[in-house]
């Protein structure tokens, strides 16, 4: 492999812990893993990240690594007091064959804490950080769900965005008159704002005592439309407890949103107010005012396949080409892309690596790439810009504050994808018209031309 | 209840304050679970040192985790190949798990020597490469026969130590590298290897153009904008002189030992300790001539920059820092140039400190300073407070911690796109103390960072 689209599976089950209230997580393994799953995730949201290892070293390796986790819970406790505990497990952990959800069982008895102990099986050679976060998010559930009464809390599973991103779901969710479970929900632990007094664990995140009722919820939203149902936390809901299920995709581009609107409404029964309605006609009025600009798009997309869905999507109802998306291993991104003429170029690459991105980049002759940062060798190497997006951002500053859902953050990252293409076609257009067209004067050219005998 | 209580018993060992309690500091252990240390891995500490080596195909042999975390993430220059700014992987999956990595090594190192030309393939082990029992040193040898290339393994197994075993096993590689000589005729070469400085944002430049008015030739960096070719004739040098002790202290005693080349430690971190090192390699090289340029080029650059180390001075009256870095040597050079700039360092912490230079440490701080091994958010957060600072250095994790807290900060790791080595680098050093102490954000904050 060459060049690395995703990182590694405990890397998204961080990423989906650190939104529950006053959780921490333990990552079982070497020390190194989680010192860089942190420095990751510190760089992108520029907020301070405390996940705990289990600091394996040669002797846990060989006997085991029961007694090392079970400092690290004695630990991690003591120091943090949280409410619930998630522990992920690492290539090492795994391939010395560690028994997590017993070590845990046991931990707890001999203890005797009833404070929930989340355990994914998250082995890095296993899959990327976004099957780490799926498949996290699903054990949250399966953990902590159990039967309850019924409410009027809809579930939310919300996949890997950015904070922003989540407090405008929110919003909405606020709007349409609706209370809400998301899960997991980062909008504040993982972009806290400054505050006189320091706190350890950051405040926000999914009460632990909204996940355990997740079960009685009126209704699951869940933005994950290209998850197998094996690891679709709303899936388990509907299949466990009969929560009605809506599968839509993040909201970013017109239609999208429209779905996301449509499942609320359905389940409020309400019809989405004014002030809703004028943000879709001002997307509208962005998208004609830069209609032309961006039909001149040639889009690199790469990133977690959710989000490479819907940025697609987005990309298809504005004139973009898709030249290359970088898919998932189910396939399920390449089935959903509609096949038409602005998808005749599209490649959808599962399992790829940058070096491949970067090749059909350009044979295809894209001129716009949109996803994290490690795609700035686009840029650097090929000259195509950049539009940050995703996870991880780590060479730019604001990753957490991007907003690109709903129908204001689509127009907003329209701009950002349409300014991108003028500031190209601007930096060039002078000498590309010259090179092209310019005719040097006859006798000019003549005496250039003795000059260069 | 002492001074430096936490809320873990065992991590008291770690901690001393000076003059409160014995300088008694426990260190080069391993970290406790649970404990949210800040240290990396061995892997992490084979590929900082190594992947400076600008010719080389580094390959990462494990999963895709480990080569996306590090992927160019350092400030490293190169006056040539990029070749080392990729990050190649042999992406193993569960089956390469059940049965061996070997082929797929195999297969992926001819592949990538088909891709990239190169003379020189550095290939990491990680974690569990290290468990499922690879014959790493074997795969490479045939390997290297097979494509005609140098193809070398480097022993770094994540949980076999922290990241200074990984510094060992960089050190180990490097040594396999180097071409053996004929001690005599390496005497006489009159040139320097530079060990231990990675040519964050070209800070090896700045140091060999220095040598270079002094009439000094540097042979090689370690492992600085280095090519499989100069590090292969290192053995052909004189004097090697150590910048990074943590990574490279092993190598040069290695080098004085197979090749009689003698080496001495240098830091080029503020003006004094730029300026005492300059003289020492002048008068190991030879003294006369070489030592006149060097009093030259001391004055000629420390006038030069004097007056805005002054400038600065004067807007740091009254502020206190704090200090977590990687290596112990790094620390004792930055308690010295907060001193050049008029600042007391009040709690000073490394990930990897050894015990000798604790007990410089020691000497060097004021009496109250709290010195901590392998610290953690928690006691970071902690001590910070107490203490007063206003300001903290340290690396990438460490900078939301004290943003938060409302504290200026200083970045001092590899990522950095500024040099911070010689007369230019004491200069941005105080200009970026200067950009953050004294930014009018901390107004709006509770004040601490401004003060
Ligand atoms: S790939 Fe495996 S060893 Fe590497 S960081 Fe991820 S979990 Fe750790």
């Amino acid at each position: 492999m060459e060049n690395p689209c995703h990182m590694c599976m405990p890397m998204g089950g961080i990423l989906a812990l650190k939104g529950i209230e006053k959780s921490m997580v333990i990552v079982h393994g070497s020390q190194g893993c989680s010192t860089y799953m942190r420095r990751h995730i510190a760089e992108h949201f520029n907020e301070p990240v405390d996940v705990g290892s289990s600091s394996l070293n040669e002797k846990g390796t060989v006997y085991g690594g029961a007694a090392n986790l079970r400092t690290a819970l004695d630990n991690i406790r003591r120091v943090y007091q949280p409410k619930l505990v998630g522990v992920v497990t690492t290539c090492l952990a795994e391939t010395i064959g560690e028994d997590v959800a017993r070590i845990v069982k046991e931990y707890r008895q001999d203890n005797g804490i009833d404070m929930p102990i989340v355990a994914a099986s998250t082995p890095g050679y296993g899959g990327s950080h976004n099957e780490g976060y799926w498949l996290t998010v699903r054990r949250i559930v399966e953990t902590l769900a159990t039967t309850t009464e019924r409410h009027n809390k809809v579930n939310v599973i919300i996949p890997s965005m950015s904070p922003a991103d989540i407090r405008e779901l929110k919003r909405f969710l606020a709007a349409m008159g609706l209370d809400y479970t998301l899960c997991p929900d980062i909008s504040d632990t993982m972009d806290q704002p400054y505050l006189p007094v320091y706190s350890k664990v950051p405040a926000g995140g999914t009460p632990v005592a909204d996940l355990c009722r997740m079960s009685g919820a009126p209704a699951t939203i869940e933005l994950g439309v290209t998850i197998d149902g094996g690891v679709s936390p709303g899936k388990y809901l509907e299949d466990t407890f009969g929560v009605p299920l809506y599968r839509v995709p993040i909201p970013i581009g017109i239609e999208n949103t429209d779905a996301f609107m449509a499942a609320l409404e359905s389940i409020s029964g309400k019809k989405r107010p004014a002030a809703i309605e004028l943000e879709r006609g001002r997307l509208l009025d962005a998208m004609i005012d830069s209609h032309k600009y961006n039909f001149a798009g040639r889009a690199a997309i790469f990133g977690d396949p959710e989000l490479v869905y819907a940025v697609t999507q987005a990309c298809l109802e504005n004139g973009i080409r898709p030249i290359v998306v970088t898919g998932d291993k189910n396939g399920n991104l390449s089935r959903l892309l509609p096949d038409n003429e602005m998808t005749s170029e599209t490649i959808v690459l599962s399992d790829p690596d940058f070096n491949l991105v970067q090749e059909r980049a350009g044979t295809g002759a894209a001129n716009i790439a949109i996803g994290h940062s490690d795609g700035r060798f686009l840029t650097e190497r090929d000259g195509i810009p950049l539009v940050r997006l995703g996870f991880p951002i780590h060479d730019r500053v604001g990753g957490q504050r991007l907003l690109s859902v709903g129908y204001t953050g689509t127009a907003l990252f329209l701009d950002r994808i349409t300014n991108t293409l003028l500031e190209d076609k601007y930096r060039d257009y002078r000498k590309n018209m010259f090179n092209k067209y310019f005719q040097q004067p006859k006798n000019e050219r003549q005496r250039k031309g003795v000059a260069a005998l | 209840m002492s001074e430096t209580t936490v809320a873990i018993s065992e991590r008291e060992q770690f901690i001393a304050t000076k003059g409160r309690r014995k300088n008694s500091l426990k260190c080069d252990a391993d970290s406790i679970a649970g404990c949210v240390s800040q240290r990396a891995c061995v892997y992490c500490g084979a590929r900082v040192v190594l992947n400076p080596v600008t010719d080389a195909i580094h390959l990462v042999h494990g999963p895709v985790g480990c080569a996306s975390y590090t992927w160019d993430i350092r400030g490293s220059l190169s006056s040539g190949s990029e070749l080392y700014r990729n990050s190649f992987c042999t992406d193993l999956r569960e089956q390469d798990i059940i049965f061996g990595g070997e082929k797929k090594l195999a297969k992926t190192i001819d592949e990538l020597v088909a891709k990239h030309p190169a003379k020189l393939m550095f290939v990491y082990s990680t974690c569990i490469v290290g468990v499922i029992g690879d014959d790493l040193a074997a795969v490479c040898k045939a390997a290297a026969l097979r494509n005609n290339l140098e193809v070398i393994p480097v022993e770094s197994s994540g949980f076999i130590g922290n990241k200074s075993a990984g510094y060992r096993a960089a050190c180990e590689a490097l040594l396999k590298l180097i071409a053996p000589v004929d001690r005599a005729q390496a005497a006489a070469s009159r040139t320097i290897n530079y060990l231990g400085d990675f040519n964050l944002a070209g800070e090896a430049w700045i140091i060999r153009d220095y040598l270079a008015q002094m009439g000094v030739q540097i042979n090689t960096v370690f492992t600085g904008d280095s090519t499989s070719a100069t590090l292969k004739g290192a053995a052909n040098a004189s004097l090697n002189i150590v910048q990074c002790a943590g990574s490279m202290n092993y190598l040069a005693a290695q080098l004085q030992e197979l090749y009689g080349i003698p080496y001495m430690q240098v830091s080029f971190l503020g003006i004094e300790d730029t300026a005492k090192s300059l003289r020492s390699i002048a008068a190991a090289m030879g003294g006369g001539a070489i030592r006149a340029k060097a009093e030259v080029l001391i004055r000629r650059e420390t006038d030069r920059v004097l007056p805005y180390i002054n400038k600065f001075r004067e807007k740091f009256i009254g502020k206190k820092a704090a200090v977590y870095v990687g290596g112990g040597f790094k620390a004792i050079s930055l308690i010295k140039q907060f001193r050049e700039i008029g600042i007391e360092v009040v709690m000073i912490g490394t990930q990897t400190g050894r015990r000798e230079e604790y007990d410089t440490i020691h000497e060097l701080v004021a009496e109250g300073t709290v010195i901590l091994d392998d610290a953690n958010p928690a006691e970071l957060e902690r001590f910070m407070t107490s203490q007063g600072a206003h300001l903290l250095v340290g690396g990438v994790k460490e900078r939301p911690l004290a943003y938060k807290l409302g504290l200026a900060f200083i970045d001092h790791n590899h990522d950095r796109k500024h040099p911070l080595s010689g007369y230019d680098g004491a200069v941005n050093f105080a200009q970026e103390v200067y950009s953050t102490l004294c930014s009018p954000v901390w107004k709006y904050t509770a004040g601490k960072g401004g003060g």
